[in-house]
């Protein structure tokens, strides 16, 4: 199971590095969105998948399953969250205010 | 009564919620705001000097006892750094009073200079590395804010860049805990230490430990800068001068903490690495320092030479240099705000950005260009300014270890930064006063002030090093001695 999961998460990083090579801004947004997805995965399975009981103390015998990891990406998942709505928001100003939503349009001047 | 060392990381940001609420009364914001520094400055002196009589304090959340809770921990290094971080952020908020306008103000521009210390003050206290990710993320996501305030053409275009990639090296910043979790089952610094110290750092751990340095490396500005000298020259200029003096800082603090508390059982792969780095971070550093025309440019390239001079101390890991590279980390934070706060004002005195077509400031701001003679000789390292017992220690360090050639790098980096600014200074500051008396735009009163202050801390600091001295040679004992951390942290429930 964590090989599969793994492999997935392979696979969510490799798409999401592709979309963040792009020009179009949008693009670029959704690879960090798919990226935070990858590494989400990633924790989970780091804490091991499908072992042991519930985490409530009293409700099983032991030996409980690593709570820790979904804590963690309760957080990460915030976090994220909160700054795709900011980068969304700076991209649709941005492209008001500059006009384009191409990245090599938006290199600036070289002159200075 | 460990409970104050929650306050540098509380105090701002319940202050910055309720100025929220004081939106329209700008002169109540200023007010409060300043007062919170102040006081967050006094509260952090008082945790320096307790930790000199009781050792290391730490404060368990929720009373958790570690390894398992979240928790703060204030030795010598993050009080240093707290108090140095909340000076600096009260002189830059006197600048903003007269500098950064009522359209800035009335858009939350205090609340977010909170969060933004706030999120500081957690990282440098923060005993728990995923508490760590959590911090870093509250200062981004302020940084984020005051990046892009105003909507200025040139601030969207570079803040898309640097939203991008602090994104990315957060999402590096995850993986990297993953692989800690799944490898030592835990997230508390002193224990994660522990652990590796029992397993051993073997190919898999130095793996981790080079991915945390690569997420470091690009907060810190480490190699990996090509973002910064952008994203630096783009804001108003109080923003820059903070950004320029804090948060590459917290990349450094981060490299620090972890290559001395966590990983330092390889030093020759990975402290090797760090001096390679900050060896090519000083070579282009100074390349960009002399080839540029744009002021804040020269002084954006002048924070990447500081960084780069910084992890030198880091690399050769002896106990001087790293004493050395406290004392460069304090002074730095004052002189590049200084730095950033002169260059942005001369920019609106002169409303010209490239140095060549400025002159003869002096004979129009006396007052003004002298403290850019200061901070010039400061940044260059000649006594007594503040910049001198850094480098002589980091150098003194190195050469002890025999690292020469990071030595030689070091020191002819100082020649290039005071050649960068002498350049300024003499075109600018001397040379034909071409601004007549009638043009001559006043100089407030509020942008003079902190650039003063400023000036008075780092002359200070240069000549009072020993008030200094005890407080930083506990520090260096600290990271030198990764054992002092862990017990305090692991034993005895205080």
């Amino acid at each position: 199971m964590e090989t599969l999961i793994i492999i997935l998460i392979g696979i969510l990083t490799a798409v999401a590095t592709y979309l963040i090579l792009s020009r179009n801004i949008i693009r670029v947004i959704l690879g960090t969105a798919v990226f935070s997805h990858a590494v989400h995965l990633l924790i989970l399975t780091m804490g091991g998948l499908k072992k042991g009981s519930v985490p409530l103390l009293k409700e099983a015998d032991a030996p409980y399953t690593d709570a820790l990891p979904q804590a963690l990406i309760l957080t990460a998942i915030v976090i994220s969250f909160a700054v795709t709505a900011f980068i969304l928001v700076l991209a649709y100003r941005a492209y008001q205010d500059l006009g384009s939503d191409d990245l090599h349009a938006l290199r600036g001047t070289n002159d200075e | 009564m460990n409970n104050i060392i929650v306050l540098p990381l509380i105090l701002p940001i319940m202050v910055g919620v309720l100025l929220v609420f004081l939106r329209p009364y700008i002169r109540l914001q200023r007010i409060i705001s300043l007062l919170t520094m102040i006081g967050v400055a006094c509260i952090s002196v008082y945790i320096l000097n307790r930790i000199q009589t009781e050792g290391i304090m730490r404060l368990d959340f929720g009373g958790w006892k570690p390894p398992f809770g979240i928790l703060f921990v204030a030795d010598s290094f993050s009080a240093l750094l707290v108090l140095t971080a909340s000076v600096v952020t009260a002189i830059c908020l006197i600048y903003a009073f007269s500098s950064i306008g009522e359209r800035h103000e009335r858009m939350f521009f205090y609340p977010f200079i909170l969060f933004l210390v706030a999120g500081v003050n957690g990282s440098f206290l923060t005993g728990d590395l995923f508490n760590l990710f959590v911090c870093f993320e509250v200062m981004l996501l302020a940084s984020y804010v005051l990046v892009t305030l105003g909507g200025e053409k040139a601030q969207l275009r570079e803040s898309i860049k640097y939203v991008v990639i602090n994104i990315l090296s957060s999402w590096f910043f995850l993986v990297a805990l993953a692989y800690l979790y799944g490898t030592v089952g835990t997230l508390n610094m002193a224990h994660i230490s522990e652990r590796v110290a029992e397993a051993g750092q073997g190919p898999l751990l130095t793996t981790v430990s080079i991915l945390f340095l690569i997420v470091f490396s690009l907060k810190a500005g480490l190699l990996l800068f090509f973002w910064l000298p952008g994203s630096y020259s783009a804001p108003p200029t109080v923003i820059a001068a903070l950004f320029g003096a804090l948060l590459t800082k917290v990349g450094i603090y981060a490299l620090f903490r972890t290559f001395t508390l966590i990983f330092y059982h390889e030093p020759s792969i990975t402290h090797n690495l760090i001096g390679i780095m900050a060896g090519i971070t000083l070579i282009v550093g100074c390349m960009g320092a002399v080839a540029y025309k744009d002021v804040r440019q020269i002084a954006s390239y002048n924070v990447v030479i500081a960084v780069g001079f910084m992890l030198i101390g880091l690399a050769v890991g002896t106990q001087t240099s790293l004493e050395g590279s406290i004392y460069y980390i304090i002074h730095d934070m004052i002189a590049k705000a200084m730095l950033f706060l002169l260059v942005g004002t001369m920019i609106v005195l002169t409303g010209v950005t490239k140095f060549d077509q400025m002159s003869g400031l002096i004979r129009n701001y006396p007052l003004f260009s002298w403290m850019f003679f200061v901070v010039t000789c400061s940044l260059a390292g000649i006594p007594p300014l503040s910049g001198f017992v850094g480098k002589v220690l980091v150098g003194q360090g190195a050469i002890e270890n025999g690292s020469y050639v990071l030595v030689a790098l070091a020191f002819i980096s100082s020649v290039v930064v005071l050649y960068s600014l002498l350049r300024i200074f003499l075109n600018s500051i001397f040379g034909e006063t071409i601004i007549s008396p009638e043009d001559e735009l006043p100089l407030k009163k509020g942008l003079l002030i902190p650039i003063v202050l400023l000036g008075i801390g780092t002359i200070s600091l240069g000549l009072e090093a020993e008030v200094l001295s005890s407080y930083v040679s506990d520090a260096a004992n600290t990271l030198f001695n990764p054992s002092i951390y862990i017990d305090a942290v692991l034993s005895g429930n205080k």
